[in-house]
């Protein structure tokens, strides 16, 4: 068998080549001059000479821009040096498959196998290194700037392989298939070995869930198998069944502020202790329980949470992280995240309609040389992660409709990327009730080795050295495969194919399968399952994280109609066991029985962990405060040498500031128009580039006005200071964004995302403990339930240095909230000259960084239900927010959005411009309307602050800043 | 009765129920086609008036947006999508339906036969060199293609592609195509004045602004741009500024309308 190389590369200049050496310069490599970027396609087979050239021209090139070399290239006497990188056996290629795939189409069948990868050609300022050469970088020192440049940009040894010159193509090695069972003796085992078992197996699991499973192997009186005990560790972690929330807690009072304890300033006193069982019991369902909303029609325990829509649909929604995949392989991990969260509401039996994402990095400048050891660069990862929401959200279809982009330090060794997903279904077609003898059917993408303990490692602090361990955590995802799911499944659904579904997410056939049958049984041939490729051993198959796959329950009868749902929609369709009722899961593997488990102990025997935490006392008594009626502030601490318009450079600053600047050129690449609902877009305005408050959607084929309204609430920076606090603001923020834009307060649902640092440290498990309680002390100021959460915890990197790296106290608030008539949806962006600005909400002191967390005004829900009317009522032309930057910041976008300008009133003091409030929005009345709108708040804090004025200037504080200045600095370009 | 649009299905289309809507709202009888109910002869070509190639991702853009879509309409349709060119039935391709349009052949197209494997226009990464979604406004220009012809506003709606950017092997090819009046639409600014290669109004660097071009019969349009999703007041991106939306629907109408006039 012959392996052929092509080379295809552009006629002129492209712009992927162009990309890569700005990237390259950011990094610092100053000295390229030139990179060229080219596609190389490996083919294994049988191809005469005329064949390849037809290959070439028909399918593997644009012969308008393109051209291609199929023989092997010659580093001739320039200074370009060459970087080749392809994928590693195992990784997704899509690409791959569709080459062969259409060479046969094409009346080639003399391609076999094809792999693919790119070439990059390198031209230095300074010429070459002097003692370049090719061949294998393992070998080579690495102080050659090219190496560096290809670990930090141009390839990831994650899920590629390098080389300087010419690279061997990667196919999956062809293994013999293997049914290797190992044996585990883990009865006989001391607690210090059982502990090194679960660290070698990588399991995540503690000493009393070691000793639980080695006492139920001692009463079955056998060793467990591998799948067994993986099966075991994938089951009880962190990441399937959220211990940390379902512990209980030993909760230690002291006085003084958040950090004081960890900071050991030795002034803290103990105080009281008490005990929490399970956070999610004692906080979470227990809001959603006691308002008890009737429109809630799941919340917590399914797949997603499910909201009434009309009489017609019911709406879900769900929030995901992938964290830990994206700090290693951004585009992988974020591209997979979004996969994931689509699939959870397939889970629910909906039809997906709307992404999120919100995404949080280290600062984009850092210095390359202050990055801790194995950690990618924020700006690499940046561009990776929002490359992958891209492929997937745009692939398969969905619209990327709403999010946010936050930078700190703490965000460098572990982004966040918060992944949710929006779905709409025909109310009661979603079941869940398996029963006796249904099959047990796998839709979708075959199994590989990837994502082997995904489960597990995200529930383990990240070092230096997880990138190359867990390399196998990390896919590739594939979203015309999950396409088809969505066409298969919706249509089952609709004509009643199945009885249960859920998706295979972390840890694969065995979470997915495994809580399906847990309460009745089953039992599964594994040698049924459709393989990638040869050699999986049978554990591997049962917990492979490979993507695109769904799990249904269906009666036998129904098989041909789905079979057939599946032929039309090229869905590949596997039964791989059946549904018992004698409480046990049985996994046979050619003909032998290799696992054999009760689901009563494997799904209820895990003990409960038993956690210690310290909460400080300050945060403890804070309640929602009394309104104040006048505007105040506090003055900044300034620096000596004021500048002449203080407010003015304050304001540009902060409008520049990357955590507030536009991100248009993030929501951009997302396409946030596709499925036609879009009613409110991510960017609003005249010109289109002014941020909105919340989004709204009409789902396409309800009847009706009815809309819905997305928006979110996140705040690190509060996270740091008050946990307590912060979960209130972003609880605020996340229902205040949705009433701007119209939604009904009293109709609105959230998420909850936790992402946290290491809990076993009772600091870090004392401040997710008060962002709980605000959660839930917030829910029912609100009576705004809670329909599902998650929590990814150990967001913290062990350098090389031993130094921790830990992530801010992050919660990231999702709200769903309802709009009865999309037509009456308002923007923030300022429509007519002479319309009147009132400010709602009493804006409190000024607070200032490092200090402490604004808090709520009692009058908040009053103040949005007035403002829901007013809309209602067609009485607001805008409304916009305070967030960020306060006032002065709310008020520009204000302006950038309808290119017009404000004269706010003189008496505001400069300083309470920029204080930082919960419960405050602007809103734009036009005088007609102005008594009509003072009469809803009669009783409630309203300002008359300025009115709109033709004069394209922000005049505030006895400054005027013309709006194109301001425009300048929100998106840096004058515009775009 | 209302004429009946087929509308192709392939792995990874999803502006599917998009235009199905648009096609609705325009008087029109939408019915879905999976490119493997085709192959089966579950459905033919023949047995529809007007046949629409609509958005997406078809084979994940493998190897060039619309290839792969492109070489099964030439594997396997080649002769039913000729004979129903032929008939001067409409067809309509958006963004990858274009870009499969282009890359059989089938657009720009002499005799409205398919011209197998010498692409002579293209559609090409975005100069940007990235995917862009953003409003784009369109003024219809070819009074020969069934869809543009006597349109008497412009046309806002947005863009969602990567591979937009319009380009041929020679100038004179684009010359022909202004000559023969296959220039269907191309971006404008708001004010309607040419965009001149200027991003954003262009915003994919298209020769000659070029965002969509018909046969030279004038029934087969392919456009990047995407009409089915301003067909609605509420999808106008001002609509909350009092504007007025919808101009999307037009372009369909003309197209339904050309079958009932028959």
């Amino acid at each position: 068998m012959t392996i052929y190389r092509f080379v295809v590369s552009f006629k002129y200049p492209d712009p992927r080549s162009a990309g890569f050496l700005s990237d390259a310069r950011a990094l610092g490599f100053h000295d390229l001059k030139r990179l060229e970027c080219q596609d190389l396609y490996f083919i294994e087979g049988q191809l005469s000479q005329e064949e390849m050239q037809q290959l070439a021209l028909k399918l593997l090139s644009d012969p308008v821009t393109q051209e291609v070399s199929s023989s092997t290239f010659q580093i001739s006497g320039s200074a370009a040096q060459v970087v080749e990188a392809a994928y590693r056996p195992g990784v997704t290629d899509p690409v791959a498959a569709e080459i062969v795939r259409a060479a046969h189409e094409l009346g080639f069948k003399g391609v076999q196998r094809a792999a693919t990868g790119l070439r990059f050609l390198l031209h230095w300022e300074t010429g070459e290194p002097e003692n370049w050469e090719t061949g294998q970088p393992e070998n080579r020192p690495s102080s050659f700037p090219v190496e560096r440049l290809a670990k930090q940009l141009l390839a990831n040894n994650v899920i590629q392989h390098w080389a300087l010159g010419e690279i061997a193509p990667s196919f999956p090695e062809e293994a013999a298939s293997s049914g290797e069972v190992e044996i585990i003796p883990l009865r006989s085992l001391s607690a210090d070995e059982l502990l090194s078992v679960s660290s070698t197996r990588r399991a995540a699991l503690d000493l009393a869930e070691m000793q639980a499973i080695q006492g139920y192997f001692r009463s079955e009186g056998r060793d467990p198998t591998d799948i067994e005990f993986e099966m075991f560790a994938q089951t009880w972690s962190e990441h399937c069944v959220h211990k940390t929330f379902k512990a209980r807690v030993e909760v230690e009072t002291y006085t003084g502020k958040q950090g004081d304890k960890e900071s050991d300033r030795g002034t803290c006193v103990p105080v009281s202790l008490s005990t929490i069982d399970s956070l999610i019991k004692t906080y979470l369902k227990a809001a959603t329980d006691k308002i008890a909303a009737p429109w809630v029609i799941s919340a917590f325990v399914d797949n997603a949470g499910i909201l009434d829509f009309d009489d017609e649909f019911e709406i879900s929604f769900k929030a995901e992280t992938h964290n830990h995949p994206s700090a290693i392989e951004p585009f992988g991990g974020a591209n997979t995240g979004v996969g994931g969260v689509i699939r959870d509401i397939l889970g629910v039996s909906a039809k997906p309609i709307a992404n999120t994402d919100v995404l949080c990095f280290g600062p984009q400048n850092l210095n390359p040389d202050d990055l801790p050891d194995g950690v990618l660069h924020p700006r690499r990862i940046q561009s990776g992660v929002v490359a992958g929401v891209q492929d997937y959200g745009n692939k398969i279809g969905i619209p990327t409709v709403n999010g946010a982009i936050l930078y700190d330090e703490g965000y460098t060794a572990n982004p966040l990327v918060f992944c949710g997903c929006v779905g709409i279904a025909p109310k009661g077609k979603h079941h869940k009730n398996p029963r006796l003898g249904d099959r047990i059917i796998v839709l979708g993408g075959r199994t590989g080795r990837d994502g082997l303990r995904g489960a597990t490692f995200s529930s383990m602090t990240m070092d230096a050295q997880t990138g190359e361990v867990s390399g196998a955590s990390v896919q590739i995802g594939d979203p015309i495969t999950e396409k088809g799911l969505i066409d298969v499944i919706t249509r089952a659904r609709d004509l009643g194919l199945y009885t249960d579904i859920t998706d295979c997410g972390a840890g694969g056939l065995s979470s997915a399968v495994g809580e399906m049958t847990s309460v009745s049984g089953g039992d599964v041939d594994l040698t049924r399952v459709p393989l990638k490729y040869p050699g999986l051993v049978p554990w591997e198959i049962w917990l492979s994280e490979a993507q695109e796959r769904m799990v249904l329950a269906v009666p036998p009868q129904n098989l041909p109609a789905l079979q057939k749902l599946c032929d039309t929609f090229a869905t590949e369709l596997t039964d791989i066991g059946a549904f018992t009722a004698d409480g046990k899961i049985i996994i046979r593997y050619d003909g032998r029985t290799v696992l054999e488990l009760d689901n009563e102990f494997l799904h209820e025997g895990i003990p409960q962990r038993q956690l210690k935490a310290v909460i400080p006392l300050s945060s403890s008594s804070v309640q929602p405060v009394e309104p104040e009626n006048r505007t105040t502030g506090q003055p900044e601490n300034r620096t000596t040498g004021q500048p002449e318009n203080p407010l003015t450079e304050k304001l540009l600053n902060l409008l520049s500031h990357p955590n507030t600047a536009s991100k248009a050129a993030t929501i951009r690449i997302y396409d946030h128009e596709v499925q036609g609902g879009t009613v409110v877009k991510p960017l609003t305005g005249v010109e289109a580039d002014a941020p909105s408050d919340a989004t709204v959607l009409k789902p396409i084929g309800t009847r009706g006005a009815r809309g819905i309204v997305l928006s979110n609430g996140i705040n690190p920076e509060y996270g740091k200071r008050d946990a307590y606090r912060m979960a209130w603001a972003v609880m605020d923020e996340a229902i205040r964004n949705a009433v701007a834009v119209g939604a009904d307060p009293d109709r609105i649902a959230v998420l909850d995302n936790f992402c946290w640092g290491d809990p076993l440290r009772p600091e870090t498990l004392g401040t997710l403990i008060e962002a709980c309680r605000g959660c839930h002390d917030a829910a029912l100021f609100y009576g705004t339930p809670f329909i599902s959460g998650k929590d990814s915890l150990n967001n913290e990197y062990i350098g090389n240095d031993g130094q921790r790296h830990a992530i801010p106290p992050t919660l990231l608030i999702s709200a769903l909230g309802i709009i009865d008539d999309v037509n009456t949806a308002i923007t923030m962006d300022l429509k007519k000259t002479g319309n009147a600005l009132y400010l709602l909400g009493s804006q409190q002191l000024a607070v200032i960084r490092d200090s402490s967390v604004p808090e709520v005004p009692k009058t908040a829900p009053a103040v949005y239900r007035a403002l829901h009317q007013a809309i209602q009522s067609g009485l607001v032309r805008s409304c916009h927010d305070l967030s960020e930057g306060g006032l002065a910041v709310a008020a520009a976008e204000m302006c950038i959005g309808g290119r017009l300008g404000l004269i706010l009133d003189e008496s505001i003091p400069a300083e309470a411009c920029f204080a930082e409030t919960n419960g405050c929005l602007l809103a734009e009345i036009s005088p007609a309307a102005e008594a009509e709108f003072k009469k809803l708040f009669a009783a409630l804090p309203l300002t008359k602050i300025g009115h709109v004025i033709a004069e394209p200037v922000l005049k505030i504080a006895g400054e005027g800043i013309p709006v194109t200045d301001l425009v300048q600095a929100f998106t840096g370009a004058g515009g775009e | 009765m209302k004429p009946s649009a087929l509308i192709l299905q392939a792995r990874g289309t999803n502006r599917d129920l998009d235009v199905a809507e648009a096609l609705t709202l325009a008087g029109a009888e939408p019915v879905f086609a999976p490119l493997n109910e085709l192959r089966a002869g579950k459905k033919r070509f023949s047995d529809y008036q007007l046949l629409i190639l609509p958005g997406g991702f078809s084979y994940a853009d493998a190897l060039g947006a619309g290839k792969l879509l492109a070489l099964d309409l030439n594997s396997y349709f080649a002769e039913e999508i000729a004979a129903f060119v032929a008939a001067g039935k409409p067809v309509i391709g958006i963004c990858n339906g274009f870009q499969a349009l282009v890359k059989s052949g089938i657009l720009p197209g002499s005799t409205g036969k398919v011209e197998d494997g010498k692409s002579l226009v293209t559609l090409t990464f975005n100069e940007q060199g990235h995917f862009e979604c953003r409003w784009v406004n369109l003024a219809p220009i070819s009074q020969k293609c069934l869809w543009t012809q006597a349109l008497d506003e412009n046309i806002l709606c947005p863009i969602a592609h990567g591979e937009g950017n319009f380009q041929a092997n020679s100038e004179l090819r684009i010359t022909a195509l202004t000559l023969s009046d296959q220039i269907a639409l191309t971006y404008v600014l708001p004010d309607g004045a040419p965009a001149r290669g200027d991003y954003p109004a262009n915003p994919n660097g298209s020769a000659l602004d070029i965002a969509g071009i018909c046969n030279p019969a004038g029934n087969v349009l392919g456009l990047m741009p995407h009409p089915e999703n301003h067909i609605h007041p509420w999808q106008h991106p001002r609509h909350t500024r009092g504007e007025i939306g919808g101009s999307g629907l037009a372009l369909f109408q003309n197209g339904v309308q050309y079958v009932l006039r028959g």
